[in-house]
């Protein structure tokens, strides 16, 4: 599999370390609640489909968000989670 | 024999080699199957199963049966080995000798060794299977035997980048490069063969007015000068994966021999951004009583061999199909001056004009005759049954195209009535055209014609345009081929590497196997080294009709990479030994090595165990020693692979103070604090120490174990959950060397490298301060690992290795020395620190003791989580200290904790033991553990149960800190 990294380009998947969705991105406040915490750290969905995954790429430290159909396997971009998260 | 006048390889060079001890001698540019053909050898091994002589069915990869073990390497397939100078092959599979073999016996009990008979038969008694039945079936039966040895010859992996990879060079594949590579794309063109050319080496109809083996050679010296394109021979692509990537086999150094600076092969990772799939197709046996003999070959690979290699099975040949393309075979072996004993074709409607040979339409072969070669032939048809003396029949059901890469995404491939087989479903592989009689175009006129559109397709893709070419002409003959049928009687062979039978087929139907994956599993169709290329399809239709079903609607079997065998040793190439993992060394290493240190792996990194000292016999003498040096005078150690991380910016005290669950923000500069570090879902992460170097700049230094994840951890924070902080962090693990300093006269011993005042009231418990280390800017901290006054000192790395000497000859002059991870994990045992036996991705703050320092006044990453039921209910297993009642009794690390008088089962565990050590500052063995409720708990006794070392051991639960509990030796 084929990731690019916004700043480095194209990489082999090996380059990379996979965290899983893009949940960490909405991150509640300290006193969101239990459930919404529970929700955060917990719950996570398994669409069949486009998913907004967080990878980091090892050699050049960036966290990205990559978009990935878990079908397909296809690659639909990736933008650096800096830009995501404001 | 050979045959006059014909092949590429005439006037070659002679090349002996041997064959079951035998010396024979081939050309140049002979495989092993061909060089053996020319000299008249047909038998050439045993099959899997009944031991039934086999010789050469194909000239390609696809090769079922003249599998041979080349110089120790069994299930080389003697179509695909080139031969070298004094190359020694042997047969498998027979004993005592391939013209003698005993187990030939299997054939004649072959009414009773049906698909299935192992799981018939051999039920009982049950223990029988793994101790007689399966060593028995797996001597008698399968082909080549592993040497049992390590692999010692050298593989190789690599990667290479393009923009079109070409899968095949025969007369699809080579237009598709020839286009590309005129329109300036960056090309690799693979080709599993040891000459590139493909069919065209093997056909004598003309390509653009001249032999096509000609055609093919200008095509290739203009493509072998072009600076963008690659030509890479003897490469099979084996596998595609997700986003343009596939594998494939190089042959690299298999057709001399072995040499200790060459691979034997090479795995290649192609990176392709456009691939043109051109892997040609694959000819059909038929099936017919006795279909197996030495001597019976596909009729493509007779022609092959005859015009590419100039050789032939035998001076009588017929030629049995039902298609056109078989009447081709008998054609150029007529033309080569070679006795064509018979056209025999199925078909009652074949025409063929002008033979100069008998031709019989709507006739059948229906048996076989010779025990070690085929001697005859029985041929059913117009006019009765007749006997024909042949030493080969050239057998052609038929070509499938080689969808297999197409598949290896999931696609699955489409029946295609015209052929009678399946071709490749349009759009299977992202970014992959297939083209040439791999996608079903048979003829050399279409299969240009389409490498040349597939070329067009892709490079339009690339934003590239083929320039104007002309096609050249070649023969377009039609290709009309008959359904796949079944002749009458038993013996007929569909699997020939596995010994799968007609026969068996059917017995799969009406036993139920009948979903063609089942069909395969129950029969092993399809299962051996060729993946049963050549059986396939034959089976799919044997299958359908026994079903009576179309065999569009039977389907195929998942095709899975690789396409050929590769071997394990060359996809881990580089991975054997040393090259297993990459090495991290400390700038120490060298020293502690040359004391003799035992060195232990610490993830990547190589720390010292111990230093052992003349007299010592084991590892505890020295670490005993090396703690007691610490306590009583001075020992030095190399922390350096601790994790270092450089934090600095405006918003660094507030990064800091979000990352860990302590407060840093409030460290004055100077000053060195603990900090515990938690997981989003509030479970401990790691911990470690950081200093505050400056208004705007921290140092972290993280676990050793955890470096790497803390960094990720802190990258994640600041580009993801902290964006709005102004904030930088950098590993700086490699650039500083650092030592810790550790015992009472620690002072001393860093006095005299040290120019700075290190007494306690410049340079207090917990203190930092930058400094000159003999004139070199360092950094001193006054941290302890051990519980006894201690230092850590910084340089930069390159000075490491000569401020490590030093040190080391300054303790010695103190009667002190360096000490390794045996003594260093006594000494934080003795002490109660804890590391990732305890913060083992499990515990919590609250179970270690530390939960007054998640600070209640801010927020930090699992500060919520932390807060959950559940995660500070007093009954949780907290973390204890563990002596044991009898001073000799035994601790062990994993053992469980039971109350005094509880039965050891799973019930009643109350915890477990975490670390453990012989503990010479208290002559007793001590332990760190979790126990439920435990800080309530000291004083009570717990009995130890390992079961696995069956060790009982009565303990008492005490603080987990044993040695100096108020910290007076830290800080004096």
């Amino acid at each position: 599999m084929r990731v690019t990294c916004p700043y480095c380009g194209e990489r082999d998947r090996r380059e990379f370390t996979i965290q899983g969705d893009d949940t960490s991105l909405r991150r509640p406040g300290r006193d969101a609640g239990a459930e919404a915490w529970h929700a955060h750290v917990h719950l996570r969905d398994n669409p069949a489909g486009r998913l907004r995954e967080m990878w980091y790429h090892d050699p050049c430290g960036a966290w990205i968000v990559v978009e990935r159909d878990t079908v397909t396997h296809a690659v639909h971009g990736s933008v650096p989670a800096r830009e995501a998260a404001r | 024999m050979r045959v006059a006048n014909k092949g590429l390889t005439q006037g070659a060079r002679v090349i002996p080699f041997t064959f079951d001890g035998r010396g024979y001698s081939g050309l140049e540019g002979d495989t092993l199957a061909s060089a053996l053909l020319g000299e008249g050898v047909r038998l050439v091994g045993r099959s899997f199963k009944y031991h039934r002589p086999r010789g050469v069915l194909s000239a390609g990869s696809e090769e079922p049966n003249a599998l041979v073990t080349v110089e120790g390497v069994p299930n080389t397939r003697a179509t695909v080995q080139e031969i070298w100078d004094g190359m020694a092959a042997r047969s498998q599979n027979a004993w005592p000798r391939l013209e003698l073999d005993a187990l030939g016996v299997n054939d004649l009990l072959a009414p009773f060794l049906g698909a299935g008979f192992y799981y018939k038969t051999f039920m009982w008694p049950r223990p029988f299977w793994e101790r007689v039945y399966e060593p028995f079936i797996r001597r008698a039966a399968g082909l080549g035997h592993l040497s049992g040895k390590a692999d010692g010859a050298p593989f190789e992996k690599a990667w290479a980048f393009c923009d079109l990879l070409v899968i095949g060079a025969g007369p699809a594949g080579l237009m598709a490069a020839l286009a590309a590579g005129r329109a300036g794309a960056d090309v690799i063109l693979a080709d599993e063969g040891s000459r590139m050319g493909g069919r065209l080496l093997a056909e004598t109809d003309p390509v653009d007015g001249r032999a096509p083996h000609l055609w093919a050679e200008s095509v290739l010296a203009e493509l072998a000068a072009m600076p963008n394109v690659r030509l890479m021979p003897r490469t099979a692509v084996t596998g595609v994966y997700d986003g343009g990537t596939y594998g494939a086999l190089e042959r690299v150094g298999l057709h001399g021999r072995a040499r200790a600076d060459l691979p034997q092969e090479c795995f290649w990772r192609i990176v392709a951004r456009r691939a043109v799939l051109a892997a040609g197709a694959i000819e059909r046996p038929l099936a017919f009583p006795d279909n197996d003999r030495p001597g019976i070959m596909l009729a493509g690979a007779v022609r092959a061999y005859l015009n590419r290699w100039g050789v032939v099975a035998g001076p009588r040949v017929a030629v049995y199909g039902n298609n056109d393309d078989a009447h081709r075979t008998a054609r150029d072996l007529a033309q080569a001056g070679l006795k064509v004993a018979a056209l025999i074709d199925m078909r009652g409607e074949a025409r063929v004009e002008g033979a100069a040979y008998p031709v019989l339409t709507g006739a059948r072969v229906t048996g076989t005759s010779g025990r070690l070669g085929l001697r005859s032939i029985r041929v059913d048809g117009l006019g009765g049954p007749r006997e024909l003396e042949v030493d080969c029949l050239a057998v052609s059901g038929g070509w499938t195209p080689s969808v297999h890469l197409t598949c290896h995404l999931g696609a699955k491939p489409v029946w295609d009535d015209r052929l009678q087989a399946f071709r490749p479903r349009d759009g299977a592989v992202p970014g992959m055209v297939v083209a040439g009689s791999a996608a079903g175009r048979l003829t050399t006129a279409a299969c240009l014609a389409d490498g040349l559109r597939a070329a067009a397709e892709v490079l339009g893709d690339l934003g590239r345009t083929v320039p104007p070419m002309e096609l050249p002409a070649a023969e377009d003959a039609p290709h009309a081929v008959a359904p796949f049928t079944v002749g009458e009687g038993s013996r007929q062979f569909v699997d020939f590497q596995n010994d799968v039978t007609v026969k068996d087929i059917r017995l799969s139907a009406q036993e139920g196997f009948q979903s063609v994956e089942h069909m395969k599993r129950y029969t092993t169709l399809g299962m051996a080294t060729d993946q049963g290329k050549t059986a396939n399809l034959p089976a799919m239709a044997v299958l359908a009709e026994a079903l009576g079903s179309p065999v569009a609607a039977t389907g195929t079997t998942t095709f899975r990479p690789p396409f050929v065998p590769v071997p394990i040793a060359a996809l881990g190439a580089g991975g054997q030994g040393a090259g297993f993992a990459p090495q991290r060394f400390t700038t120490s290493h060298e020293a502690s090595v040359q004391r003799g240190a035992a060195m232990t792996e610490a993830g990547l990194w190589y720390r010292p165990s111990y230093f052992p000292r003349p007299g010592e016999a084991t590892w505890r003498q020295a670490c005993d020693r090396e703690v007691d040096m610490v306590r009583h005078a001075v020992g030095v150690c190399d922390v350096s692979t601790l994790g270092k991380i450089d934090i600095q910016g405006p918003d660094a005290a507030a990064f800091l103070d979000f990352v860990y669950a302590n407060t840093f923000s409030t460290l004055p500069r100077g000053k060195v604090r603990y900090g515990l570090m938690l997981r989003e879902d509030g479970f401990v992460m790691d911990d470690g120490t950081t200093a505050r170097l400056g208004d705007r700049h921290y140092l972290m230094t993280t676990t050793t174990a955890a470096a790497a994840q803390v960094m990720r951890h802190l990258d994640f924070v600041a580009q993801v959950l902290r964006p709005d902080l102004d904030v930088q962090v950098l590993s700086v693990t490699e650039q500083w060397a650092q030592f810790s300093v550790a015992g009472p006269w620690s002072r001393e011993l860093l006095q005299s490298v040290v120019d700075a005042d290190l007494s306690d009231a410049a340079l207090p418990y917990m203190g930092c301060a930058e400094v000159e280390v003999m004139g070199v800017r360092g950094r001193v901290f006054r941290i302890s690992f051990s519980g006894e006054r201690a230092f850590e000192v910084a340089v930069p790395a390159r000075h490491g290795a000569a401020l490590w000497r030093l040190l080391v000859a300054q303790a010695e002059s103190l009667g002190g020395g360096p000490y390794g991870l045996e003594a260093l994990n006594v000494l934080r045992i003795e002490k109660g620190f804890i590391t990732h036996a305890e913060i083992h991705g499990r515990t919590t703050a609250f179970d270690i003791g530390m939960e007054r320092m998640v600070s209640k006044a801010k927020d930090c990453v699992g500060w919520a989580a932390s807060r959950r039921p559940g995660l500070l209910e007093e009954d949780r297993e907290q973390l204890v200290g563990l002596r044991p009642v009898a001073r000799s009794g035994q601790l062990t690390a994993g053992a469980h904790l039971y109350g005094r008088d509880a039965a050891a089962t799973r019930v009643n565990g109350q915890g477990y033991v975490t670390s453990v050590c012989w503990s010479p500052s208290f002559d007793t063995s001590l332990g760190l553990g979790f126990l439920k409720g435990g800080r309530a708990r000291h004083g009570e006794v717990v009995r130890l149960v390992d079961a696995m070392r069956s060790v009982e051991t009565l303990c008492e639960v005490t603080d987990p800190v044993f040695l100096d509990p108020e910290g007076g030796r830290m800080r004096g």
